[in-house]
């Protein structure tokens, strides 16, 4: 499953033996026919990946040397300027808190609370397939439009504190101050998308071996024990990767930000991805932007890398 | 049967009503958590048909009082929505064929085609997985406004139906024709039939789970692009429905809610139609796109 393991293995042709026949069979003319159609079928994604990413991605390269102000019209070589920018620029620090503070209270809550879900229901019933459905339901709702309602219910006088209000709480102006900003977009995102790793779960639960349960059963273990001794160690390939899946989108939020808080108060919202968005193209940094979207890059890297490491590890636990 | 696994087997008539609590206590507390997942979608609708001062009052009422259809008919006059409507729903059409073919070509070549340099320019592809949209918006910007693209629809079709984005497809695919038996093609080969007709003919319909599972997670990939249509569009004709959204408000920038939320439900609620329609393949997709991402 994972995208690094299956690559090694193949070497050009795929597995099976009838195929390697196959290929063996035709004439040269054949086989160079079928060469140059493989040429034909892969040029529009190779092309595409060469224009629309490797050229991009060596530009912004390139760009991160440059101080590049594009209203001004100005571009010149500055060397390493803008990554000694980072370094000096207050705010960049605090964007990094910010980015640090909204991937670790995501994921903290995200991970947990779509186990529980899926533990919840791992089981059969036509209303556990409504439940499944419901916690679900959000993944497919147009993000801006559930963000927009979030938006609302989250006001001063919205839904959110008309709850609190009917239980005898004083709610908060949530928007209107850091710690309160960031947990809603934080909480906003979470049942946005909780469900997607629900079901990962849910899959990875199912699974499990019956025979382990079974057999734990008769040794007279508790539920508790079969979910810490048997169930989490065998899932734990799964739980991995849909944390280190998980870290990399909250890397790239960016629309709820925009229409939740603009990246305020202050910059308490302002995350990496808001952060780059507003040097380029609110402030006309390009230069400066190209160099903070080289930082995403570095940081999504190597969350990448270390996911792969983490599948090489438990290759052998997949099979 | 895997209700018993983890609830103990069922001996005698005192396990069993005991478990009829444990299974109404979990049904209980399913419904109390799935309040904030619901509540939104309802919420947005239900009020979609209610007035602006009713959408304000408190306690907020949990049915139109008066419904009316007030803030459908605004939202068509306050923005071209039809026209920004039909933008979102032709590029996601577009972009979704285009994937498939895009992907399923390539899928295909690098599963049973043999040619020189295969296994570099599959890394080269794979490369499109490591490097976030995010990260090439400044260049691709310039060289979109370089060839004079930037406000028109161009940039977000091409650059999502070849390039990053599409590379997920690409791999679905290549895995599933690598598990596809052999057979059947060589028989079409032995009757004559070239490398494109086989595909076309032979791989693709075997192909329909996989090509579903691409066509899902894209259309919902496009229909929710938000950082590029707002980096490159800035006509409110071209506008998508995600940016067209946020523009509902009134001279002193605050929102109209009822039309806002008028617009936000016929985005949302086309969509959660086809999805109660299609649960399990839309599921699967978005499993697929969420594990192999």
């Amino acid at each position: 499953m994972s995208v690094l393991s299956k690559v090694t293995p193949v070497r050009g042709a795929p597995p099976g033996r009838s195929t390697t026949r196959q290929s063996r069979r035709p004439s040269r003319l054949n086989r160079r026919r079928d060469a140059v159609t493989g040429y034909l079928f892969v040029a529009p994604q190779v092309l595409g990946i060469l224009t629309f990413v490797i050229v991009p991605l060596s530009l912004v390269f390139y760009y991160s040397f440059n101080e590049w102000n594009v209203l001004a019209g100005t571009f010149k070589f500055v060397g390493a300027a803008n990554y000694r920018q980072l370094v000096s620029d207050p705010q960049f620090g605090e964007v990094i808190l910010a980015t640090v503070i909204f991937s670790v209270g995501l994921v903290a809550i995200n991970i947990p609370l779509a186990l529980l879900l899926a533990v919840m229901l791992n089981r059969q019933g036509r209303g556990i397939a409504v439940f499944r459905t419901l916690f679900f339901s959000p993944v497919v709702v147009s993000l801006v439009a559930w963000t927009l309602v979030w938006g609302f219910l989250l006001q001063d006088n919205g839904g959110i504190n008309g709850i609190l209000h009917a239980v005898g709480i004083q709610g908060p102006n949530w928007l209107q101050s850091g710690p309160t900003a960031m947990a809603a977009v934080i909480v906003v995102q979470i049942f946005k998308n909780v469900g997607l790793n629900m079901v990962l779960f849910l899959s990875a639960l199912q699974g499990v071996p019956t025979e382990l349960y079974e057999a734990a059963r008769v040794d007279g273990a508790t539920s508790r024990t079969v979910f810490r001794r048997i169930t989490l160690p065998l899932i734990s390939p799964t739980l991995l990767l849909t944390i280190i899946i998980t870290i990399v989108g909250s890397l790239q939020v960016f629309a709820q930000i925009a229409v939740l808080t603009q990246g305020g108060p202050g910059l308490s919202t302002t995350v990496l991805v808001y952060y780059l968005f507003q040097q380029a193209f609110d402030f006309h940094h390009f230069g400066y932007g190209s160099t903070l979207a080289i930082v995403l890059f570095l940081v999504v890297l190597a969350l990448t890398v270390l996911q792969w490491q983490m599948r090489k590890r438990w290759v052998f636990h997949e099979n | 049967m895997r209700t018993s696994e983890l609830t103990g087997p069922s001996i005698g008539t005192g396990l069993r009503f005991g478990k009829r609590w444990t299974r109404a206590a979990l049904y209980l507390l399913l419904a109390v958590m799935a309040v904030p997942f619901v509540f939104p979608t309802w919420w947005m609708i239900t009020s979609s048909f209610k007035s602006i001062n009713e959408i304000l009052a408190f306690p907020p009422t949990p049915l139109p009082v008066e419904p009316s259809l007030r803030g459908y008919l605004q939202a068509f006059t306050f923005q071209p929505f039809a026209r920004q409507y039909f933008n979102s729903l032709y590029i996601a059409a577009v972009v979704t064929v285009l994937t498939m073919l895009v992907s399923s070509m390539a899928g295909y070549a690098f599963a049973r085609i043999r040619f020189r340099g295969q296994n570099i320019l599959f890394l080269l592809v794979l490369a499109g997985l490591l490097v976030p949209s995010e990260v090439t918006i400044v260049p691709l910007f310039q060289m979109f406004n370089a060839a004079g693209l930037v406000n028109t629809h161009w940039p977000l079709i091409l650059v999502t139906s070849f390039g990053a984005p599409s590379v997920l497809a690409t791999f679905i695919m290549r895995q599933f024709f690598i598990a596809l038996p052999t057979e059947l093609e060589e028989a079409a080969r032995l009757d004559g039939l070239g490398r494109p007709g086989i595909w076309w003919r032979i791989a693709m319909p075997l192909a329909r789970p996989a090509l579903a599972a691409v066509a899902i997670f894209t259309f919902l990939n496009v229909w929710n692009l938000y950082l590029e249509p707002t980096v490159y569009l800035s006509s409110p004709d071209l506008f998508t429905l995600p940016q067209a959204l946020t523009r509902f408000t009134d001279a002193y920038s605050g929102p109209m809610w009822n039309v806002q939320l008028a617009a936000a439900s016929m985005t949302a609620v086309p969509v959660l139609i086809v999805f109660v329609i299609a649960q399990r393949q839309f599921v699967e997709g978005l499993a697929q796109s969420g594990l192999k991402g």
